[in-house]
């Protein structure tokens, strides 16, 4: 693996004990310990809603903790604000980050601890200490780059400088790779890497169980807000790690039965459309699904994926070509025409498309079918159908926590909100199901369970369109797979024995073997 | 514990903390113009409580309010901003006015057809918008306030022409004939001391539970809301967002029209010439967000917009300024504004207590 630990583990520079925190008689954290060593890559898994925030924000002075001690350098300290914990040196990096876009990354990075010259802030200093800084630890930023202007990568490094200016010698790290690009993922190991060979401690908040074998130390497992042990990640694989969070086996290889593809469902012929910028991106796509058939479309993101879905959807026009499901017209319909045609969809952005955040749980589960018996009779909502239907649907698909039917769907985790739209989807049994990155940012225990549900639809004999930029995933579910490059499908292999490498080489345009 | 919790969260709590915020800060207002608070206060106070036909009074002006505030709430909890309720009701009472002075009528006829006439003016001048919008992409905030001076002058137009000017009537048109009127029956009225008592605010509070009804227990309602919230959610979901945009807008504006038409057929009796705005529509505005959007919420600041608006008139007897009334208004929408930082505030207050 390469890594290089630098714990040193004479020195114990965090120890949590025993910290409990409540809200109301909601008890987020039952009882964590926690004990970090200086130079010590510390990960934190657990699924989504487990408690790690609340952990940290214990951690970082945001909350009080309800019972329980914090040792820093096995002192006892009592946070009443973060400035407190700034003051003895942890500082955390948020998984939103809180940078302001018209000013300049020097900037940005003094703000709140400015030098000052008189009346006036040193941006000269400013400047130089962010430089010094940057260089240190292997990061390169321009100070004087607008932040508005600057990569997702680079402006989460603009955040871990932040907290370095302030004297940081814990960092926690919070979901740091959630929207960062594979170039810039191994970029910011090197970083972790640096800041502990430097002696600093890094604590990483994930669930992607990949990270934590790659770069970490130690691991601290917690299980609805109850601590469960902490193992040295040497000694563990994935799978383990993996049960221990979800506190039962994970099967990571999906279970098919064997089926052979039925008819013909879903006919793309040269489908010719532009993007947004009016450049031709789909060029002659030609692509069918079958019933009992899981298609996957493996391509890198850019080459014509999300126009595809969106003229199957109806939310793009295509200039010329067909489309038609089981011999019906869906070509350039609206939404709800190729809605009512028999496809379904879970789409790529849960928040822009597929939830109404601010309507309930429950309100979102008939979004397709409000003026719908029996959820409405002569133009008003039967509010009693529409919640037996969500408390079926939540139990059913293991949305957390229960009895959330009222509640706005925004204040759900990601993961459950993808559930929300799965438990619609699938329960609209449509005759062709899309899922567009259908796992984006869902834990282990969640990526199993959506998995699941494709790999059912397809059971009950109908044809689904996986879409994802996830060749794993691709690979793991799909009985065929295509290659979509540059708005063609250049390639096409079973699912059974396709090769990652060969897949690799397809999506950047080489020609598979014909 | 959890009680205190509820009323700690709820908006009804913090709306009353900014009136109580706009009082005082009235209030050093009026002591900065060298006069009384208590005497002036007392006088609003007094101008709205003291009789019972003050009370009428009250209901008379906050009429309107209602109206126009319940069309700025439908129009933000269905994510457009009506800001051209202000020409949305003057056209409507212009129509209202026209038809009452030139048709003649039986009164069984005659009101309603005023009415549904105004209501009708209230909601083409708002989808006129709405088309801009929905066909051109034009923002609808830029063409309502063109808009509504375009209804400002128009009205004035119409005030002037010879059908309709009252000769050597001053800056008025003549007066809409009693078949149009809205007017409680004369015994009514005259028992009640109270020359204008109408059926406006009838009128305004069932529009109130109509409005509530179809936000909250309609499918109507519910692709308003969602095309509001998310248009390109609802548009995923086959909800076809342009048409929900006009019909939102629609109502709105006829809900405005209706303000319009109250106000002329119930309390004026007539239509004047202006040299500005009414500002019925921005009133409209405040009257909403005062009553957090909520249709029913928008009955008790009408009420309360128009007692502060009969009241404030008075309050030249002890020679107060009637803008104080406009200040406390400001000042009220600004609290509730930065009614966040309260909720802060008591947040921590509340912890320190609690430890």
């Amino acid at each position: 693996m390469g890594k290089v630990s630098h714990m040193d583990e004479s020195r114990v520079v965090i120890q949590m004990k025993d910290i409990v925190k409540k809200f109301g008689d909601f008890t987020a954290n039952d009882h964590i310990n926690l004990t970090v060593h200086k130079g010590e890559v510390h990960a934190i898994l657990g699924e989504n809603g487990a408690g790690k925030s609340t952990m940290m924000n214990v951690l970082c002075g945001l909350y009080k903790p309800t019972s329980g001690q914090i040792f820093i350098n096995e002192k006892e300290v009592h946070f009443s604000s973060p400035k407190d914990a700034i003051d003895i040196g942890i500082g955390m990096v948020h998984q939103h980050f809180m940078l302001i876009p018209p000013f300049t990354v020097a900037d940005n990075i003094i703000l709140g601890v400015e030098p000052v010259k008189g009346l006036v802030i040193d941006h000269n200093t400013a400047r130089e200490k962010v430089l010094e800084l940057s260089e240190r630890y292997g990061m390169k930023v321009d100070p004087d780059a607008k932040v508005e202007d600057i990569s997702v990568g680079m402006q989460q490094r603009v955040e871990i400088l932040k907290v370095l200016y302030r004297g940081a010698d814990t960092l926690i790290l919070d979901e740091p790779t959630a929207s960062l690009t594979p170039q810039e993922i191994e970029g910011l190991m090197e970083i972790i890497e640096n800041l502990t060979a430097d002696g600093k401690s890094v604590i990483l908040i994930t669930h992607k169980l990949k990270e934590i074998t790659a770069c970490s130390d130690t691991c601290t497992i917690i299980r609805q807000g109850k601590y469960i042990r902490t193992v040295r990640v040497d000694e563990v694989n994935e799978n383990e790690l993996a049960a221990m969070m979800v506190g039962r086996d994970v099967n990571f290889k999906v279970d098919k039965k064997e089926m052979t593809p039925g008819e013909v469902v879903l006919e793309v012929k040269n489908l010719h459309a532009k993007d947004y910028r009016d450049v031709e991106i789909l060029k002659g796509l030609n692509l069918t699904v079958r019933r009992g058939e899981i298609v996957g479309l493996a391509g890198v993101d850019g080459n014509g994926q999300t126009e595809l879905v969106e003229v199957l959807t109806g939310l793009r026009k295509a200039d010329s070509g067909e489309a038609s499901l089981l011999g019906k017209d869906v070509f350039n319909k609206t939404p709800k025409e190729t809605f009512d045609s028999g496809i379904s969809s879970i789409p790529a952005d849960r928040q822009k498309h597929g939830l109404i955040l601010e309507f309930s749980n429950e309100d979102n589960l008939i979004l397709q079918h409000f003026e719908e018996e029996p959820f409405a009779k002569k133009h008003m909502l039967n509010r009693k159908a529409v919640r037996d239907h969500a408390v079926e649907l939540i139990e059913k698909f293991d949305v957390r926590p229960r009895g959330c039917e009222a509640a706005p769907a925004g204040t759900l985790s990601g993961g459950n909100q993808q559930k929300v739209i799965i438990a619609r989807e699938v329960t609209n049994d449509k005759e062709l199901l899309i899922a567009v990155n259908p796992t984006r940012g869902l834990d282990v225990g969640a990526i199993e369970f959506v998995h699941k549900y494709l790999v059912e639809q397809r059971n009950k004999n109908r044809a689904v369109l996986l879409v994802s930029f996830e060749l794993d995933e691709i690979m793991s579910l799909s009985d065929r797979i295509e290659v979509i490059f540059d708005g063609q499908i250049t390639g096409s292999v079973p699912g059974k024995d396709a090769d990652e490498k060969e897949l690799g080489f397809m999506m950047a345009g080489g020609k598979g073997h014909e | 514990m959890n009680k205190k919790k509820s009323i700690l969260d709820s908006n009804v709590f913090y709306t009353l903390i900014a009136i109580a915020a706009g009082f005082i800060i009235g209030a050093v207002f009026l002591l900065i113009a060298g006069i009384s608070p208590a005497v002036a206060y007392g006088k609003l106070l007094n101008s709205i409580f003291g009789k019972p036909k003050y009370l009428f009074w009250t209901l008379i002006y906050a009429s309107p309010l209602i109206f126009t505030g319940l069309s700025v709430a439908f129009s933000f909890r269905t994510g457009v901003f009506n800001i051209g309720a202000e020409g949305q009701f003057v056209v409507g009472g212009l129509t209202a006015c026209s038809l009452g002075i030139l048709l003649d009528l039986p009164a069984v006829i005659h009101v309603p057809l005023c009415i549904i006439a105004a209501a009708a003016a209230g909601m083409i001048w708002s989808l006129i918008v709405g088309l801009l919008k929905v066909k051109r992409g034009i923002h609808e905030v830029l063409s309502f306030i063109m808009f509504n001076w375009i209804a400002f002058y128009l009205s004035n137009y119409v005030v002037n022409l010879a059908v309709i000017h009252k000769e050597g009537g001053g800056e008025a048109s003549k007066d809409v004939l009693d078949s149009a009127r809205l007017l409680f029956p004369e015994g009514v009225r005259k028992a009640l001391d109270c020359s204008a008592a109408n059926w406006g605010i009838i009128m305004a509070v069932a529009a109130a539970i109509i409005i509530w009804i179809i936000i909250e227990k309609t499918t109507l309602g519910y692709k308003l809301k969602a095309v509001g919230f998310n248009s390109n959610g609802a548009l995923y979901a086959g909800i076809n967002a342009d048409r929900s945009v006009l019909t939102a807008l629609g109502i709105s504006g006829a809900l405005a029209g209706l303000g319009g038409a109250v106000q002329i057929l119930g309390m004026s009796g007539r239509l004047s010439q202006f040299a500005g705005q009414e500002g019925f529509g921005f009133e409209g505005i405040t009257v909403a967000l005062i009553g957090s959007s909520s249709p029913i919420g928008c009955i008790f600041s009408g009420l309360f917009y128009g007692a502060m608006k009969y009241g404030g008139s008075k309050l030249s007897i002890v020679k107060a300024p009637s803008e104080v009334v406009d200040i406390i208004m400001g000042c009220v929408i600004l609290f509730i504004a930065i009614s966040q930082i309260f909720r802060v505030l008591f947040a921590r207050f509340g912890k320190k207590e609690g430890k």
